[in-house]
């Protein structure tokens, strides 16, 4: 490697944990609250080190209360503050969405334009870790249905470091969701990466013979049934949608103009599903590019088990995904 | 009842001649069916007509010639029930029992087309009663869903069964009768939206292709296979009814259109600041993908290079879309997709430049079916109206003609013209060494009221991008 | 195929493609394809017409031979049994 900027080793969770990093220092109306987000260091380990390094002030535990502290953060927020609220995982974010839907995505409306309210919500999603019924839900589409609200799903370590930025800057609610199995996820960080276009989707692999559409923690999965695809001669395309709120509709369209064919991998129930959401998009905008019957790989409709294989087993796995993406070329 | 009128085929075009009609008074025609052929001072070209129903009078002989817009002929509605009173056709007689009960009971057989009917109660009905009324009649745009829903499954024409019901309205039982003596009609093919568009575009039968996909299920690549093969199987001759048809002898150019091109030049040069852009693409990448595909290729599926320049041409004007679409009343408007007008030499003189629809959406493969055919078409005079106008960025082709570079006038009101070149070998510096390339000379010549010279370069390059990676168009 | 009917093919298939073509003008090594201004999609109809009557693969190296009446008829002469 012969430029300056070597790319170097890190994680999603590290990538997460400098971006908060580079927020608290770079703006001082930025605070981070949450369960544990202080003296254990995140339920998930994100913010840990922050406290140590930032104060109690700027770090803040707060008590088991997700509505009180999610509405104590939309307050701070149309106090002119910068906050950046943590949820333990999206299945607990269900008593924060009184607070969410009837105040943070709807204060700029019924204020006529006065009071926007410029919070991140940050929560872990998703299954993979036998945690169980209670920790393991997609909920993102119950997020992405609310207008006034946006809704991120950052995928990639690139996406992790550099998603939050733009985020704050953003005047209205956003809300991130972090998949619970991509924490780990290590790689080197490309130093050419910049802001995240929140509004816009991110093709990670070309190809020209089918589309599978996914985001957050299915698209390694997603990803990995590209390559097994290629061996079958199957050049499979790849679309992160990375912003679940609004949809870019125009990348998902113009994918499926190029392979005519559209797998849609979502870690939710199928049922009123995002994946739901992007293939009835494709029957509108895509209608005269399909070669095929839009396919979908979605978890099955059951509480996620906590024994491992059942859950395995109930979850989207790459083998479902190659074989969604041959019955729709093949 | 609408009117068949002689349309606009290009915005030059004031007059027409109608030449021949292709359907007779009475004929059932359907909207998007070529009905007559008209020449104008281009070209012969096959007219569709814009509405469904029945060919009515026709108020214009073939061999006039009448101004843009003028009624051809009356388009009558498809299926009206005639309500004049007496209704010749009509056995009145015929008890009005409820539909249910008459097809429980073998039918008198009341109905139109069942053959003679034993009149059930007094007078002697009129067998064979509609040909008494002089004119068609029909009952199906009284049919309910219900009814045109059975109709469809047992193959039964509406427009033929006489209706039974009250007001003549056809019903379930009239259905039942005459479903007996039709055959099935064949079910609906089984195919994917894509296949069924471009089967449209390229006009080939859904029926006759045969589906590779699950349950038959004809795909794209089974019509555009067809496509290919079709062309193959017609070679470029004549249809028998052509040497009928009105227009000249080739290699006799029409008088008209000499004039017509000189007068849409003329406003071209006249209207349109062009400026000129050109560079030099490297085919390397490009003749060798042909050449590797044209090996393993029977001869109908092979490729020419020109199956790859209009498809770099159209994907670039969709990537580049302030040159796609119109200048009109001082502003532009960008084409709802991208429609290719390219430039066709005819035999003898002259030029047309019928449009490839949608060609942004087809690959190299159905790009040069659909190119062999609209060519030999051209050629022949068998253009269909909408196949001549509605191109948003033409492309002129003089690669053939031994020249390198061709500096276009552009076709108003579009905004751009591409020029390709022959593809030659010349030296060519590669990575600080010189070699021997095949290159082509693109240009583009482009209205600067639309567009500056930024924007065509971005073109240019997309197109050059585009050769790069033959494999990926 | 003797070469007789090997050029009558030949004609009848140029014909097929440029149907006012004066062949009767066109000398045996002419580039008929330059005499009768025929493009490269001209050719190619050209091509397949002659490979669909005779059976014959025709390969793109093969074209430059088939550009006369001469070279035509040759190749379909040595190739078609």
């Amino acid at each position: 490697m012969s430029t300056g900027t070597r790319a170097r080793g890190t994680t999603y969770r590290e990538a997460m944990r400098e971006a908060l990093r580079e927020a608290l220092r770079s703006d001082e109306r930025v605070f981070l609250m949450g369960e544990d987000v202080g003296r254990y260091g995140g339920c998930f380990g994100v913010s840990l080190g922050l406290l140590e390094e930032f104060g109690p002030d700027r770090v803040r535990d707060t008590p088991l209360s997700e509505s009180a502290f999610v509405g104590a953060g939309i307050g701070a927020a149309l106090a002119g503050m910068r906050p950046v609220v943590e949820i333990m995982t999206v299945n607990f974010s269900l008593l924060a969405l009184d607070q969410i839907l009837n105040n943070a995505a709807t204060l700029l409306h019924m204020s006529g334009g006065q009071l926007p309210v410029p919070l991140v919500i940050r929560m872990t999603t998703g299954a993979g870790r036998q945690l169980a019924a209670q920790h393991s839900h997609s909920l993102e589409s119950f997020y992405a249905h609310i207008p006034g609200i946006r809704v991120l799903a950052p995928a990639t370590l690139e996406d992790a470091r550099h998603v939050l930025a733009p985020a704050l800057a953003d005047p209205d609610p956003v809300v991130i969701f972090e998949h619970g199995s991509l924490y780990n996820a290590a790689g080197e960080l490309d130093p050419a990466a910049g802001p995240v276009e929140l509004d816009r989707a991110a093709v990670r692999r070309p190809g020209t013979d089918v589309s599978l559409i996914t985001y957050g923690g299915s698209l390694p999965k997603a990803l990995a049934a590209a390559d097994e695809l290629a061996a079958d001669g199957v050049d499979a395309e790849v679309v992160d949608l990375r912003s679940l709120r609004p949809l870019d509709g125009a990348t998902i369209a113009a994918s499926v103009a190029r392979t005519h064919r559209a797998v849609v991998v979502d870690e939710a129930w199928r049922t009123g599903s995002l994946a739901a959401e992007v293939s009835a998009r494709i029957a509108e905008e895509s209608f005269y590019e399909l070669d095929a019957p839009v396919e979908r790989v979605c978890s099955a409709e059951v509480p996620i088990p906590y024994a491992r294989q059942l859950e395995e087993a109930a979850l989207p796995q790459t083998a479902d995904i190659v074989a969604a993406a041959h019955r729709a070329v093949d | 009842m609408a009117e068949f009128t002689m349309p606009s085929l290009g915005a030059d075009m004031d007059e027409g001649t109608l030449v021949e009609w292709l359907v007779a008074p009475g004929d059932p025609v359907r909207r998007g069916d070529p009905v007559a052929v008209v020449e104008t001072a281009k070209s012969t070209i096959e007219v569709e007509c814009f509405e469904s129903g029945a060919m009515g009078r026709r108020l214009v002989e073939p061999g006039t010639t009448v101004p843009v817009g003028t009624p051809l002929a009356l388009i009558e509605p498809a299926a009206e029930p005639r309500e004049e009173p007496g209704e010749a056709g009509r056995p009145r007689e015929e008890p009005r029992v409820p539909s249910a009960s008459r097809r429980a009971a073998p039918a008198p057989a009341a109905g139109a087309g069942a053959g003679p009917a034993p009149a059930p109660a007094a007078g002697p009905a009129p067998p064979r009663a509609p040909a008494a009324s002089g004119a068609p009649e029909h009952g199906a745009a009284e049919a309910g869903p219900l009814v045109r829903h059975l109709a469809e499954r047992s193959g039964v024409d509406l427009g033929s069964v006489h209706g039974t019901g009250p007001a003549g309205r056809v019903t379930r039982a009239d259905i039942e009768r005459a479903s007996a003596g039709a055959a099935p009609r064949s079910p609906r093919v089984r195919a994917t939206p894509l296949a069924r568009r471009l089967a449209a575009e390229l006009g080939v039968g859904l029926s006759e292709v045969t589906g590779s996909g699950r349950d038959a299920a004809v795909r794209a690549r089974d019509v555009s296979g067809a496509a290919a093969r079709r062309s193959a199987a017609h070679p470029p001759q004549r249809p028998a009814t052509a040497a009928a048809r009105a227009s000249r002898p080739p290699g006799e150019e029409a008088p008209g259109m000499r004039q017509a091109i000189a007068r849409l030049m003329t406003r071209a040069n006249r209207d349109i600041p062009h400026y000129y852009l050109s560079t030099t693409v490297d085919m390397t990448a490009a003749t060798d993908w042909l050449h590797d595909h044209n090996r393993r290729a029977p001869l109908p599926e092979r490729l020419l290079p020109a199956a790859l320049l209009l498809r770099a041409a159209a994907v670039a004007a969709r990537e580049v879309p302030e040159l796609n679409g119109f200048w009109a009343d001082d502003r532009f408007t960008p084409g709802e997709g991208v429609h290719l007008g390219v430039a066709v030499s005819l035999r003898g003189g002259g030029l047309v430049a019928p449009v490839l629809h949608r060609a942004d959406t087809l690959d190299p493969h159905a790009l040069m079916a659909a190119l062999k055919d609209l060519v030999t078409r051209a050629r022949t005079g068998r253009l269909r109206g909408s196949e001549v106008s509605g191109a948003t960025i033409t492309v002129t082709n003089l690669g053939d003609q031994g020249v390198e570079t061709v500096f276009g006038v552009i076709h108003p009101p579009q905004v751009a013209l591409v020029g390709f070149g022959r593809v030659v070998d010349r030296p060519w510096a590669v990575g600080g060494l010189l070699g021997v390339r095949p290159v082509v000379t693109v240009t583009l010549s482009a209205d600067h009221r639309a567009t500056d010279g930024a924007v065509g370069a971005r073109y240019l390059s997309a197109v050059d991008r585009l050769l790069q990676k033959p494999e990926k168009l | 195929m003797n070469r007789a009917d090997a050029l009558n093919l030949v004609k009848e298939s140029i014909t097929q493609v440029v149907p006012d073509a004066d062949l009767a003008a066109l000398g045996p090594e002419d580039t008929f394809r330059d005499a009768l201004e025929m493009d490269s999609l001209d050719f190619l109809s050209y091509l397949e017409i002659l490979g669909e009557r005779t059976g014959v693969r025709i390969d793109d190296a093969d074209a430059p031979q088939l550009t006369t009446l001469s070279g035509s008829a040759d190749f379909l002469a040595a190739r078609v049994t």
